[in-house]
C-alpha cells in the first residue's frame, strides 16, 4: 500500500493510501454527495479544473461502463474516496474503477477521512489542493498547491469544448426517464438546435434527441454568425467548467443571439445568458455538487429534487433571503426576467425565464446523469418554446 | 400550504402487542406522530392495547384508550370521542386493517370522520394482490408472474403457468404469516393447505420464484402538492427469497449504479402517484435480477414500516414526525430539517457512511419450528450499527446482537486456520449444504467457507449474495490471517499500523485479542494507552446531508478516523444504557423504561446521553436525549464513550439484561453506576449469596440444590421430591428449563437436554404445584421504599412470569398476604439498598409465601404497572438515582387504584407451524396487551380480546385436561353449562363429567377416528378449548387441537387458572355492556 497525500492552499495535509496513476495533480478541491454516479462525475466536462471528493464512503462497487461516461474522458484533476471496491459487481460493468483511472492516468487518494475534508471545505471553503504519491513532505505538498492556478477568471471551457461541429443523434434509449405525467412531448416535427458545447455532457444531448431534437454541437467559440448559417430553430447552451467570465466570447454571443431564437441554458450556459442579460455572478463558498438539491419551481410552487454541479451563480439586484411568493422580477439590459427557480437550501438562483424573449435557462441539471430525473420536463419545455415560436 | 384548520381532533390507532412482524417500531412511529400533532395544536385521540408504549403515556396524547383494537371498541372510541379525523398510516397493518374494517362497516361516514394520510381507495389498491397488480401493470412495470387461488387446485393449475420453486403469500396476514415457498408437488399441496388455513378470506396468492434476485426497498415520501421523495435507498445482503424482516440489510444501496437506481426511483414515484397515497410515507420494494438488471415490483406498504423506521434511524429523517404533519395538510417544504435547522425536509437525505441492520432470531425457544428463512418473517428483534465502511459496520452490527459474537467467528473452529488433521471434504460438505439454504447463521458460514478456499463465484452460486458482498466478508477473513500470523511474531502486541486497520474495520478488542493470542484488556491497553499519538476512537454525526450542512443534533456513532465530532459539553450528565436487539424476555418494555430515564432527567437539568443499538425504538429518537449514541452494548464500545463524555455515572437498571451484565466489568474499569450497587446486584444474582439474604430476613425459599453430575442430581431430586424444576446454571431467561415430575423425566433432562458438569452444574428447585405466582415491583430512594404494584398471575406458578396473565390488584388472594408480599418487599429492598427499581417474584401456596428471584432492576412490568396506578415508575426511579428521595417525589405510597388492569401475553405460535402453544418455564411470548376495567372479569375480557383470542359469549365449549385437573375442571364447566355452553370432551374427561351431573357430548380424539375433535374444531364448531396436558411430551396427540384452536382464533386454555379467569370474564361479558374509559380518565388527569 503505498502512501500518498492530499495538501490544501490553507495547509492542511491528509495522509491516505494512492489511488490509480502514480503521480501528482492540483487543482480546486469540492466535494460531491451524490451516493451514486461515480462515473459520471468523474466524465462530467464541468469537473476541469477540480478534484472531486466523494462523501460516499464506498465507490466503485458498480465498477465502469462506457454506456456511464457523460463524454469521452475523465476530466476531473483527481479523485479522492474514502474506500476504492477493488471488485466491481454488476452486470453492467465492464472495467474495475482502479483500472478505470489508471488507464485514464487520474492520480487519486483514498483511505482519509473524506468527512472532516468535506467539514473542512464547508467551513473554509473549497480550495487549490495536490494529490501526490511522489512527494512525502507535507510543507513542499503544501507550497504546490498553493501554487496551483485559481480557477476564477479562466477560460476552462475553451480545454474541454469540441474542436470541430458535429451531429448527434443519440437518445437515453432504454434508460429514459419515466415519471410519468410530467414528461411528454407534444410535438409534430423535429427541431434542429445548435448546441453550443462549454463542456456538454452527453445525456443533455441525448435528452434534446429524445424529446424530438436534431442536434448540432458547436464549439464553444462559435459566432453569432456560424450559428445562424447552420438555421436553427433553438439554440442551446450547455454546462461547462469553472467562471462564466471566462468566456467573454459566449457571452457576447448570446448577446447577439437573444431575442433571435429560442434558447435554453444549463449550469454554465445559464450562468453565461445572466451575463449577457446584464446580471452578476459570483463564486459560492463551496459549489452545489450533488444529487439532492431541492429548489422550487415558483411558478408552480412544486419542488424537485435536482442534479448540481456549480461553483458560480447567477445573482439579483436584491439578494432573496426566503422564498416569495411569486417569482421575482428582475430588470435586464434585455427587459424583464423572472426569477423562476429557486434553492431551498440557500436560496440562490436556480432558474430565469425571460419575459420579453423566448429565452429560459437552469442552473442545474435536468438531465440528472447521475441524479434524479425531476426536472425532465425542462426538455419538454424547450420543445413548447420552440413550438410556439414557430406557430 | 399551512395546517388544516378544518379538523380540530384526531384518531390514531396504535400497533397493539409486539408480535414477530410487528415490534416497537410503531411505538417509534405513533409517538413521533402525536407529538406531531399535538405540536400543531390537534386533540388527539389514541387507542393502543400495548401499555408498554411511551405513545400511551397519559401525556403524549389529550385521550389515551388502553383498550382492544377491535371494530368494536374503536368504533365505541369514536362514539365517545367525535374526532374529525383518523390517521390510520401510523400503526402497522393492525391499523390498516381495522380502519378499512371501519370503513366497511360506515362508522367513519356514520360519525363524519375523515381518513387522512390515506385513503381507503389507496389502502385498497396497495393491500389488495390482485388490484396492486393491475395498478402495476397500468403504469407499464412488472410484477412477478402469479394467480390467485381459493382451492388447493385452483392452486395447482395456477402452478403450472409459475413453476417451482413456488412463493406461496396468503392474503390479509401479517409479516407474511403462512406464507413459504414449495420446491416440489408434495410439498407445494402441504404448504398450500397451511397458506389456505392460515388467510381469513381462504385466499392464496401463488407467484413466480425470484430466488435469488437481488432485493431493494426505497422509502418514499409524499406530500399533497405531490412532491415525492426518497429517503433512503436500502440493499438486501440476502436476496430474494429471505422477507426482509430476517434479511441483513444496507443502507445507503451498494451495488446500483446510478442509471438502475434512478430506475428505480421513477417506477418508486410512479407506483406512489398511481396507488394515490395522498401524503406521508410509504415503502416500495423492488427485485432486480442481477444477470441483466430486469426489474419487478414485488410489493408496497402505504404507511410507515419497520423499514421506515430502520431508513429514520439511518439517515437521520424522521418519517413519522413529517408523515404526520403532512397528513394535516403541510408541504415537504414548509418543514424544517430539525438536523440541520437550516434546509428544508423537502429533499433527500445522503449519507456518508454505511448502515448494517441484522436480524436476532429465537428459533431455540420454539422445539420443532423449521429454521430456514423464507418469505414469512421469523426474526423477534434486530440491531442496527453505522460505521463509515460496509466492514466496519457489519462488525459492530454483529457484536450490537449480543450472541457471543465478537465478529465473523468460525463454526467450524477455524479462527486461527486450519487445524491439523481437520476433515476438509466433509466440512466443505457442511459448509455448502449450510449456505445452500438460508438460514439464520448464513453469514458466519459464508466467512467458514472463505477460509476453506471457496471461491466467490462457489459462494455466488451457493447463495446469490451479490459477489461485492462476499468480497467485503472476504477482505475481513483476509485481514483476520493477517493477524493470526502476527501472532508468532510479537506476542500480545500489535504492531501498531495493524492495530488502527483493524480498529479502521470495525474489529471489536476481544476479536482481536482472540486472532492474536491476547486479551482483550491488553489489546484495550495498547490501544487507549500512552504513546499512541494522536489516534483514539473518533464519533461522527448523523447529519441527513454528508456533513454539507452543519449538523446541530447530537447523534453519534463511532469510528476510527482522524476527527471526532462530539464535542462532549462540561454540563452535569449521564449515561443511560438501553436494551439492544429485542428478543424474547428483553423488549418494549425496558425502551420504555429507558426513555422514562431520560425524560427524567431532562427535567432534573441533567444531560441525558442514550445509548443503544435497536433501531425499532423510541429511545433511539435524536429528540428523545440530549446526546445519542447509536452504539453496541459491550464493554469496549461503552467504556468508549464513558471516556469521552465523563459523566456523573451510567444507569444500568432499565435496559434489562444486557446493561446489567455490563454491571461489573463498569465498575471495575471505575466507571460508577449510578443507583442500586453492582455489590447489591451480584448478592441478588448469586445464588448462595441470595440464599444468606432470605435466610438474614427470614424469609422462605423453594428447597433447592446444584447438580454436578447426574447422581448428584437424582440424589436431591429425591431429597426436595418431585415436581421439581430444573435448569442449567448458565443461562438466562428460562432458556432449558423443565418441570421434571419424577425420576425417568429427571434422567431424560439430565441425558439429552443438558450435559451437568462441575463447570456448568444443573440447578434444582422443588416446583410448588398449583401455587399462584406474584410479581412485585418496587421503588426505593436508600431508605424509603414504596411497593408500587403487586400482581397475581392467572396461570400458576411454573409459567415463566413474562408469559403469565396478570392482574392488578390480585384478584383472587387474601389481603393479609398481599401485606406480608408488601412487607417483604420493603424487606428486600432495604437490605439490598436498592436505589431505583426492584422486581421480585413470589409463589404463594396454602397461604406460605416462597421468594422465587428478586431482581434489583426496572422489570418488565414497570410500564403495566405505571399504568395501571397512573405513576411514572421508571421516571422517579431516575430520579431517585440522581439523589432525590421519595418524599421530595411526593410518593409515599403507591395509589391502590378501584379498576383492575389485566396484562396479557401474546405469542408467536402462529408463525411457527406444529410447535407447541404450551406455556411453560421458558420463555416465549413477544409482547403483552392490557385490559382495564371496573371488574376483574371485563378487564380479563379485554386483555383476552386485546390478545386477538376474544372470549365466546356461549357455543360450544371442548374440555379435555388431565386426570389431576379433573375435579377443578368441574366448577368451571358447571359455570360454562349455566351460562349457556354446551359442553363437548373426550371420553375420559367426558365420563367424568357426565358421573358428575354435567351434561356432556362424547368427542372422538384425533386417533379414535372422524369426526374428530380439530374435525369439530375446523367446522367452526368449536367456541372455547381448554386442554390441560401434564407434559407437552406425553400428549403429543393433543397438540393438533391446540394447533387447531390457534389457526381458528378461538379463546383457548391450557391451565386450570386461565380457564376459570375465562369464565369470570364470560360472566361479564354477558352481564354487562363494553364500556371504556381513557387513562386520563382513570388517573384524574385534565
Amino acid at each position: 500500500m503505498k502512501k500518498a497525500l492530499l495538501a490544501l492552499a490553507d495547509g492542511t495535509v491528509f495522509e491516505g493510501r494512492a489511488l490509480g496513476y502514480e503521480g501528482e495533480t492540483v487543482g480546486e478541491v469540492v466535494f460531491n454527495t451524490a451516493m451514486s454516479g461515480y462515473q459520471e462525475v468523474l466524465t462530467d466536462p464541468s469537473y476541469k479544473g477540480q478534484i472531486v471528493t466523494m462523501t460516499c464512503p464506498h465507490i466503485g462497487n458498480y465498477g465502469t461502463t462506457s454506456e456511464d461516461a457523460e463524454s469521452r474522458r475523465i476530466w476531473a484533476e483527481g479523485f479522492i474516496v474514502k474506500e476504492a471496491s477493488r471488485l466491481a459487481s454488476n452486470w453492467r460493468s465492464r472495467q474495475q474503477l482502479q483500472e478505470y483511472l489508471h488507464g485514464a492516468q487520474i492520480v487519486g487518494i483514498e483511505g482519509l477521512d473524506t468527512r472532516a475534508l468535506t467539514r473542512h471545505l464547508r467551513e473554509h471553503g473549497s480550495q487549490q489542493g495536490l494529490i501526490t504519491h511522489i512527494d512525502g513532505d507535507p510543507s513542499r505538498a503544501v507550497a504546490k498547491a498553493q501554487a496551483a492556478p485559481s480557477i476564477i477568471g479562466r477560460d476552462l471551457a475553451a480545454a474541454v469544448t469540441c474542436k470541430e461541429t458535429y451531429r448527434w443523434t443519440e437518445g437515453t434509449g432504454e434508460w429514459t426517464p419515466s415519471l410519468g405525467e410530467r414528461i411528454g412531448v407534444g410535438t409534430t416535427r423535429r427541431w434542429h438546435v445548435v448546441a453550443y458545447d462549454f463542456g456538454v455532457k452527453a445525456n443533455i444531448l441525448r435528452r434534446l434527441v429524445d424529446v424530438g431534437c436534431d442536434v448540432t454541437v458547436v464549439p464553444a467559440s462559435a459566432t453569432s454568425m456560424e450559428v445562424e448559417a447552420l438555421k436553427p430553430d433553438g439554440i442551446f447552451l450547455s454546462n461547462g467548467p469553472g467562471d462564466p467570465e471566462g468566456v467573454p466570447y459566449a457571452i457576447e454571443a448570446m448577446r447577439q443571439l437573444i431575442g433571435r431564437h429560442p434558447i435554453f441554458g444549463i449550469c454554465l450556459g445559464h450562468q453565461i445568458l445572466g451575463l449577457a442579460m446584464g446580471l452578476d455572478t459570483y463564486k459560492l463558498k463551496f459549489g452545489h455538487h450533488g444529487a439532492n438539491h431541492p429548489v422550487m419551481d415558483l411558478r408552480t410552487r412544486k419542488v424537485e429534487i435536482t442534479s448540481q454541479n456549480h461553483n458560480f451563480a447567477v445573482k439579483v439586484a436584491s439578494s432573496i433571503t426566503a422564498i416569495p411568493d411569486r417569482p421575482p422580477v428582475v430588470e435586464t439590459s434585455f427587459g424583464q426576467v423572472l426569477v423562476t427557480h429557486l434553492s431551498l437550501n440557500d436560496h440562490s438562483v436556480e432558474g430565469l425565464a425571460s419575459v420579453d424573449h423566448p429565452v429560459f435557462s437552469v442552473q442545474y441539471h435536468p438531465e440528472a446523469s447521475p441524479g434524479p430525473h425531476d426536472s425532465a420536463y425542462l426538455f419538454s419545455a424547450f420543445i413548447q418554446l420552440m413550438e410556439k415560436q414557430h406557430a | 400550504m399551512p395546517r388544516r384548520t378544518d379538523i380540530k381532533s384526531i384518531l390514531l390507532i396504535g400497533s397493539g402487542p409486539i408480535v414477530i412482524g410487528q415490534a416497537c417500531e410503531f411505538d417509534y412511529s405513533g409517538t413521533q406522530a402525536c407529538k406531531a400533532l399535538k405540536e400543531e395544536g390537534y386533540r388527539v385521540i389514541l387507542i393502543n392495547s400495548n401499555p408498554a408504549t411511551i405513545m400511551t403515556d397519559p401525556e403524549l396524547a389529550d385521550r389515551t384508550y388502553v383498550e382492544p383494537i377491535t371494530v368494536e371498541v374503536v368504533e365505541k372510541v369514536i362514539e365517545r370521542e367525535r374526532p374529525d379525523a383518523l390517521l390510520p398510516t401510523m400503526g402497522g397493518q393492525t391499523a390498516l386493517n381495522t380502519t378499512m374494517a371501519l370503513v366497511k362497516r360506515g362508522t367513519l361516514e356514520k360519525y363524519g370522520v375523515a381518513l387522512i394520510g390515506a385513503s381507503a381507495e389507496a389502502i385498497h389498491k396497495a393491500e389488495d394482490r390482485e388490484a396492486f397488480k393491475h395498478a402495476m401493470q397500468r403504469i407499464g412495470l412488472r410484477v412477478p408472474t402469479s394467480g390467485t387461488a381459493h382451492t388447493r387446485e385452483e392452486a395447482i393449475k395456477i402452478l403450472e403457468q409459475t413453476g417451482f420453486p413456488s412463493i406461496i403469500r396468503p392474503s390479509f396476514t401479517m409479516g407474511g404469516t403462512g406464507g413459504n415457498i414449495a420446491y416440489n408437488r408434495e410439498e407445494f399441496e402441504k404448504l398450500i393447505d397451511w397458506a389456505l388455513a392460515m388467510s381469513p378470506v381462504s385466499q392464496v396468492l401463488i407467484e413466480e420464484s425470484l430466488i435469488g434476485w437481488k432485493e431493494y426497498e426505497l422509502e418514499v415520501m409524499r406530500d399533497l402538492k405531490d412532491n415525492v421523495v426518497i429517503v433512503c435507498p436500502i440493499e438486501n445482503l440476502d436476496p430474494m427469497g429471505v422477507h426482509t424482516g430476517d434479511s441483513i440489510t444496507v443502507a445507503p444501496a451498494m451495488t446500483l449504479s446510478d442509471k438502475e437506481y434512478q430506475r428505480m426511483r421513477d417506477a418508486a414515484v410512479r407506483i406512489m402517484r398511481e396507488i394515490g397515497v395522498d401524503t406521508g410515507g410509504s415503502n416500495v420494494q423492488f427485485g432486480l435480477d442481477p444477470k441483466n438488471g430486469d426489474m419487478v415490483v414485488i410489493e408496497m406498504n402505504p404507511r410507515v414500516s419497520r423499514s421506515s423506521a430502520l431508513a429514520s434511524k439511518a439517515t437521520g429523517f424522521p418519517i413519522a414526525k413529517i408523515a404526520a404533519k403532512l397528513a394535516v395538510g403541510y408541504t415537504l417544504d414548509e418543514i424544517t430539517n430539525d438536523i440541520t435547522g437550516v434546509t428544508k425536509a423537502s429533499f433527500e437525505p445522503t449519507i456518508d457512511y454505511v448502515v448494517v441492520k441484522i436480524p436476532r432470531f429465537a428459533f431455540q425457544k420454539f422445539r420443532g419450528a423449521d429454521p430456514t428463512l423464507t418469505t414469512q418473517m421469523k426474526s423477534v428483534g434486530e440491531a442496527m450499527a453505522i460505521g463509515r465502511t460496509f466492514k466496519e459496520s457489519l462488525q459492530k452490527a454483529i457484536r450490537s446482537l449480543e450472541l457471543n459474537m465478537n465478529g465473523l467467528s468460525s463454526r467450524e473452529g477455524l479462527d486461527r486456520g486450519i487445524p491439523e488433521g481437520y476433515d476438509r471434504l466433509s466440512a466443505l460438505d457442511r459448509i455448502r449444504q449450510h449456505l445452500r439454504t438460508p438460514i439464520a447463521e448464513r453469514l458466519w458460514h459464508v466467512a467458514d467457507g472463505i477460509r476453506m478456499g471457496l471461491s466467490n463465484d462457489d459462494l455466488f452460486a451457493l447463495t446469490k449474495i451479490d459477489p461485492w458482498f462476499l468480497e467485503q466478508i472476504r477482505e475481513l477473513m483476509d485481514f483476520e490471517a493477517l493477524l493470526v500470523r502476527q501472532e508468532t511474531k510479537k506476542p500480545a502486541l500489535l504492531e501498531e499500523s495493524l492495530l488502527w486497520q483493524a480498529k479502521e474495520q470495525g474489529f471489536s478488542d476481544d476479536r482481536i485479542a482472540e486472532l492474536i493470542g491476547s486479551t482483550a484488556a491488553s489489546v484495550r491497553a495498547q490501544r487507549t494507552g500512552a504513546g499512541q499519538g494522536k489516534r483514539r476512537v473518533t464519533y461522527k454525526r448523523v447529519d441527513t446531508c454528508a456533513a454539507e450542512f452543519e449538523a446541530h443534533t447530537p447523534y453519534l456513532y463511532s469510528t476510527y478516523e482522524s476527527e471526532c465530532e462530539s464535542r462532549p459539553t462540561d454540563k452535569k450528565k449521564v449515561i443511560i444504557l438501553g436494551g439492544g436487539p429485542n428478543r424474547i424476555g428483553q423488549g418494549i418494555e425496558f425502551d420504555y423504561c429507558c426513555v422514562h430515564a431520560a425524560m427524567a432527567l431532562r427535567e432534573e437539568g441533567i444531560e441525558s446521553i442514550m445509548v443503544n443499538c435497536n433501531p425499532e425504538t423510541v429511545s433511539t429518537d435524536y429528540d428523545i436525549s440530549d446526546r445519542l449514541y447509536f452504539e453496541p452494548l459491550t464493554e469496549e464500545d461503552v467504556l468508549n464513550i464513558v471516556e469521552r463524555e465523563q459523566p456523573l455515572g451510567v444507569v444500568l437498571q432499565f435496559g434489562g439484561q444486557t446493561p446489567l451484565k455490563l454491571a461489573l466489568p463498569l465498575s471495575k474499569a471505575g466507571v460508577r453506576i449510578l443507583g442500586t450497587s453492582p455489590e447489591a446486584i451480584d448478592r441478588a444474582e448469586d445464588r448462595e449469596r441470595f440464599r444468606d439474604l432470605l435466610n438474614k430476613l427470614g424469609l422462605r425459599q423453594a428447597e433447592s440444590g446444584m447438580a454436578r453430575s447426574v447422581d448428584e442430581a437424582l440424589q436431591i431430586a429425591g431429597q426436595i421430591t418431585y415436581p421439581v424444576m430444573v435448569r442449567p446454571s448458565y443461562v438466562l431467561g428460562g432458556r432449558s428449563m423443565q418441570i421434571v415430575y419424577d425420576e425417568s423425566g429427571l434422567l431424560e433432562y439430565m441425558g439429552s437436554a443438558v450435559k451437568a458438569s462441575p463447570k456448568h452444574p444443573v440447578l434444582i428447585d422443588k416446583y410448588l404445584s398449583d401455587a399462584i405466582e406474584v410479581d412485585a415491583d418496587a421503588i426505593s430512594d436508600g431508605t424509603n421504599v414504596v411497593v408500587a404494584g403487586i400482581m397475581e398471575h392467572i396461570e400458576e406458578a411454573g409459567v415463566h412470569s413474562g408469559d403469565s396473565a396478570c392482574s392488578l390488584p390480585p384478584y383472587s388472594l387474601d389481603r393479609s398476604v398481599v401485606e406480608e408480599i408488601r412487607r417483604q418487599m420493603k424487606a428486600l429492598a432495604l437490605e439490598l439498598g436498592v436505589i431505583g427499581l426492584m422486581n421480585a417474584q413470589f409463589a404463594v401456596k396454602d397461604s406460605m409465601i416462597y421468594v422465587l428471584e428478586v431482581n434489583p432492576r426496572g422489570s418488565r412490568t414497570v410500564p403495566f404497572v405505571s399504568k395501571a396506578i397512573g405513576v411514572p415508575l421508571a421516571k422517579l426511579a431516575m430520579k431517585t438515582m440522581v439523589g432525590k428521595s421519595l418524599p421530595e417525589l411526593g410518593l409515599s405510597e403507591a395509589p391502590e387504584p378501584t379498576h383492575l388492569s389485566v396484562k396479557e401475553s401474546v405469542f408467536p405460535f402462529n408463525k411457527f407451524p406444529g410447535v407447541d402453544v404450551l406455556l411453560g418455564p421458558e420463555m416465549k411470548s413477544t409482547g403483552e396487551v392490557m385490559g382495564i376495567d371496573q371488574d376483574f372479569g371485563w378487564a380479563f375480557a379485554k386483555s383476552q380480546a386485546g390478545a386477538g383470542a376474544p372470549l365466546p359469549k356461549g357455543g360450544t365449549a371442548f374440555i379435555s385436561v388431565k386426570d389431576s385437573d379433573r375435579p377443578a375442571v368441574l366448577e368451571v364447566v358447571q359455570r360454562l353449562q349455566q351460562l349457556g355452553f354446551t359442553v363437548q370432551a373426550t371420553s375420559g374427561t367426558a365420563e367424568y363429567l357426565n358421573s358428575h351431573g354435567v351434561e356432556t357430548e362424547t368427542v372422538n380424539k384425533v386417533r379414535e377416528g372422524r369426526p374428530h375433535i380439530v374435525d369439530h374444531i375446523k367446522n367452526g364448531r368449536v367456541a372455547l378449548v381448554v386442554n390441560t396436558v401434564r407434559t407437552a411430551s406425553s400428549h403429543a396427540d393433543s397438540l393438533s387441537i391446540r394447533r387447531e384452536a390457534l389457526n381458528k382464533g378461538l379463546a383457548y386454555y391450557t391451565t386450570i387458572r386461565g380457564a376459570r379467569a375465562a369464565v369470570m370474564g364470560i360472566e361479564a361479558i354477558l352481564k354487562k355492556e363494553l364500556t371504556i374509559r381513557s387513562l386520563q380518565e382513570y388517573h384524574h388527569h385534565p
